[in-house]
């Protein structure tokens, strides 16, 4: 280390230390340097330790890594480069409210232009605090369902692929595999979730569909963690379903597909969800995975174009976030670019409105409303394949409503189903619309004027 | 605070306290006192009062509330969790289908059910005690926990059964802004922790801790130890219910049963044994250990390593800091904080002495 930077460093470590001693004013950071504003902030909320370290570890790799990409090859966003830095939630509710709290008033004055809560607990006790800071929050994959219709929930964004979306795309894949909706009818389709609010958010979804068209929906609940389920794969064994929809979280998933395949279900007729479909998922059930199927908004894989420009640019130059390069091109890995890509995308969008300049939330929020992710735009970002057509407005905060299945051969997922399958949204929509003006009216909130 | 003015009446006054001018002058303190900290969010931003004072403060009163019943009384419990769900989801249900009720009549009822749930899981402390008493505790914490997952009456058939809070007002005043939560949760507190003080220097207080010392000699001297501990169970309950209303609606503004899981119930133990069993200024103390000793290492700690150490090391490293000075603690005071407190409080007075 050369003696400049020595010397750097120890300054540094003596400012900390007078800092602390002033008595920790622990907002500092938000204060100084007001005019150096030609950087956009974007806080991420990381848990690097803790029982779901293993899944996020992936997802914030791909962000960062898009980040970087974004920086280095292309300048930033129109010449406006990122900034960030992390905060460690343990995945847990009270230390993601402390970690927003901490960062939303923006560094060095720069604004937080979108928040990405990670975590389904986290993002639900922001959805007010945002609203009223005007900050939007992002929670693609997870999140209140009811947060579609923007005209109730403004900041609230669950983007891409709501759990709805995702129970009616698994319905509509087993249509496809039966050879038309039609073909429902008299089919046993049992959904094996874990009992928690995440588990049940589909129960209703389900009904609906199962009343539609025709098919019986057994609901088996697995308490949590969900280390033991032969109770509930008994039950399937007498049962006999004809598919399983394996909604799980954490252990529970691969304890699923080893039970399956000790009580002799066919681990090809069980399609896990969203959060059971990654590579951390199958692995640990070994041999017996092999055949597995999972609906996700990320299809796993490293020959999207945008991945050989990461690979390109950022990996093979050391810069990657990642520690274990086999997880390049992971589903989680996947779930943190398509994640960095929208949020990118958004404040591209709102820069072409309101100017190039780091991006505040209320712009962000009308870059979000006005985002239109359209084949053409994918393919010049290079994620054809990789992150399905978006296009989102006031009344429509999801926007794509589309999963691909997958389908695990033992070493790697391979895509199974015919491109994107779509759910029903327009059936499910207005039973969405219903709940989000229940809770309005709980919470008497006017609704917003949407044709902005 | 409020609570360390009033807090030396509770451990040193006799049962009968005369209001002779030196207690006069507490009160005047503590009235005082209130006033400063009821100023805080004239000077704090959104992040001191979202962040660290409100979830300090309900912390404080779970802590009180178990505290009474541990500390004073003498009956281990781990179902705190379950009880702050009983007056989270209580609360809920009284504001959403009797909105004509006022907010603070709300809060009070939804700890009176709390109260009356840890009533009937009390019961059991008539016939078992220590270990055994724990052991049946946890059982209610974990039938609680499964009540509310299981049944979507409590939180009115919502998609994910969790409840969110509805508008906070009082008389027409909105008390949704970081400042309004603030002073609703100092407020309730404040009167909950002066409740508390007079109660533990009644008869009832004096009741509870002779019934912890032993109970057989109680009992032999004609205590009603029956009686006395259901009170405590009743009371305790009711504080921690109250805690869990405002930590499902002043703090976090939506909870689900997960919210107040076992890891709940052992937090506010411990800050109750780090803080001082017995002790009402020890809560405070305690949940200031838990909650801002984390969150100061934090800032501390990435203030100084910044992006020369590896994020997820730093917090492996913040974890491990924060074990060793429990465990540095707990050696050096095992009788809490509020032991140290009450051995610098001389040192203090000489100090400042003229």
């Amino acid at each position: 280390m050369s003696l400049q930077r020595t010397s750097l460093r120890l300054q540094t470590i003596k400012k900390a230390v007078a800092a602390a001693a002033i008595g920790f004013s622990f907002a500092a950071s938000a204060t100084a340097f007001a005019d150096d504003a030609k950087t956009q902030y974007f806080p991420l909320a990381t848990f690097r330790v803790g029982a779901y370290a293993s899944s996020g570890i992936p997802v914030w790799a791909g962000v960062i890594d898009y980040f970087r990409y974004i920086n280095e090859v292309e300048g930033g966003i129109n010449g406006i480069k990122l900034v960030w830095d992390e905060c460690e939630t343990n995945w847990e509710v009270e230390k993601g409210v402390e970690c927003y709290e901490r960062v939303k008033a923006g560094k060095n004055g720069s604004p937080v232009p979108i928040f990405l809560p990670h975590g389904d607990p986290i993002s639900k006790a922001l959805t007010e605090k945002a609203a009223a800071d005007k900050i939007p929050l992002v929670t693609i994959a997870y999140g209140r369902t009811e947060a579609i219709d923007g005209r109730v929930f403004p900041y609230s964004f669950p983007t891409v692929f709501s759990f709805w979306s995702e129970a009616s795309s698994a319905i509509n894949f087993i249509a496809e595999k039966a050879g038309g909706k039609d073909k429902l009818k008299g089919l046993k389709i049992a959904t094996v979730y874990h009992d928690s609010p995440y588990g049940k958010e589909t129960q209703v979804p389900l009904a609906l569909l199962a009343k539609t068209y025709g098919f019986e929906d057994i609901e088996i609940p697995v308490p949590h963690p969900g280390n033991d389920q032969s109770a509930q794969w008994a039950k399937i064994r007498q049962l006999k379903p004809d598919w399983v929809f394996l909604r799980g979280w954490g252990v529970m998933t691969p304890v699923a597909i080893k039970t399956a395949a000790k009580v002799g279900f066919p681990v090809d007729h069980v399609i896990g969800g969203i959060w059971s479909g990654s590579e951390e998922d199958v692995r640990p059930a070994g041999a017996v995975a092999k055949g597995y199927l999972a609906i996700t908004p990320f299809p796993a894989g490293s020959n999207f174009e945008i991945h050989q420009k990461l690979k390109k640019y950022i990996l093979d130059k050391g810069l990657s976030d990642l520690k274990d390069i086999k997880s390049f091109g992971s589903v989680y890995y996947n779930a943190g670019v398509d994640e960095a890509i929208i949020a990118v995308e958004a404040i591209r969008t709102a820069q072409a409105h309101f100017g190039v300049h780091p991006i505040n939330g209320e712009e962000a929020q009308w870059g979000l409303e006005h985002l239109d992710l359209s084949e053409k735009r994918l393919a010049e970002i290079g994620a054809t394949g990789l992150e399905q057509p978006l296009k989102l407005s006031a009344k429509d905060h999801e926007g794509g409503g589309a999963g691909k299945v997958l389908q695990w051969d033992g070493e790697k997922w391979n895509v199974v189903s015919s491109g994107w399958v779509k759910s029903d949204r327009e059936l499910l929509l207005p039973l969405i619309y219903e709940r989000a003006a229940a809770y309005a009216k709980e919470k008497g909130i006017a609704l917003r004027d949407a044709t902005n | 605070m409020t609570s360390i003015s009033l807090a030396e009446v509770a451990d040193f006054a006799p049962v009968s306290a005369p209001a002779g001018p030196r207690s006069r002058v507490r009160i005047a303190l503590a009235i005082a006192a209130f006033a400063v900290l009821a100023g805080v969010p004239l000077v704090a931003d959104d992040y001191w009062l979202n962040a660290i004072l409100i979830p300090f403060l309900i912390l404080s009163l779970a802590g009180l509330g178990l505290n009474l019943l541990m500390g004073y009384a003498g009956q281990a419990s781990l179902g705190t969790g379950g009880l702050m769900s009983v007056g989270a989801y209580a609360t809920y249900n009284l504001l959403l289908r009797l909105p004509q009720l006022p907010l603070p009549v709300s809060l009070v009822l939804g700890g009176v059910i709390a109260g009356l749930v840890g009533l009937a899981a009390g019961l059991l402390s008539l016939r078992v005690k220590g270990f055994y008493l724990v052991a049946s505790t946890l059982a209610t914490q974990f039938f609680l926990e499964w009540l509310f997952n299981q049944f979507g009456w409590f939180s009115n058939y919502s998609t994910s059964s969790s409840i969110s809070a509805p508008r906070l007002a009082i008389f027409g005043h909105d008390l949704s802004s970081p400042a309004g939560r603030y002073l609703l949760t100092l407020s309730t507190v404040a009167i909950v922790t002066a409740v508390a003080i007079r109660l533990v220097q009644s008869q009832t207080g004096r009741t509870w801790m002779a019934i912890r010392d032993m109970d057989t000699a109680a009992s032999v001297i004609g205590i009603p130890v029956a009686s006395g501990k259901l009170k405590a169970f009743f009371v305790s309950s009711l504080g921690i219910g109250i805690a869990g209303a405002l930590w499902a609606f002043a703090y976090l503004g939506t909870v689900d049963a997960r919210s107040f899981n076992l890891d709940r119930s052992f937090e506010v133990m411990f800050i109750i044994i780090l803080g001082g069993l017995g002790s009402i200024v020890g809560n405070y103390l305690g949940a200031a250990f838990m909650i801002l000793l984390p969150i100061l290492l934090d800032h501390v700690v990435s203030g100084l390593f910044a992006g020369a150490i590896d994020p997820g090391q730093l917090e492996n490293f913040q974890k491990a800091l924060f074990g060793g000075l429990i465990i540095w603690f707990l050696i050096k005071e095992p009788n809490g904080l509020a032991a140290s407190l009450s051995r610098w409080k001389p040192w203090l007075a000489r100090r400042t002495a003229p």
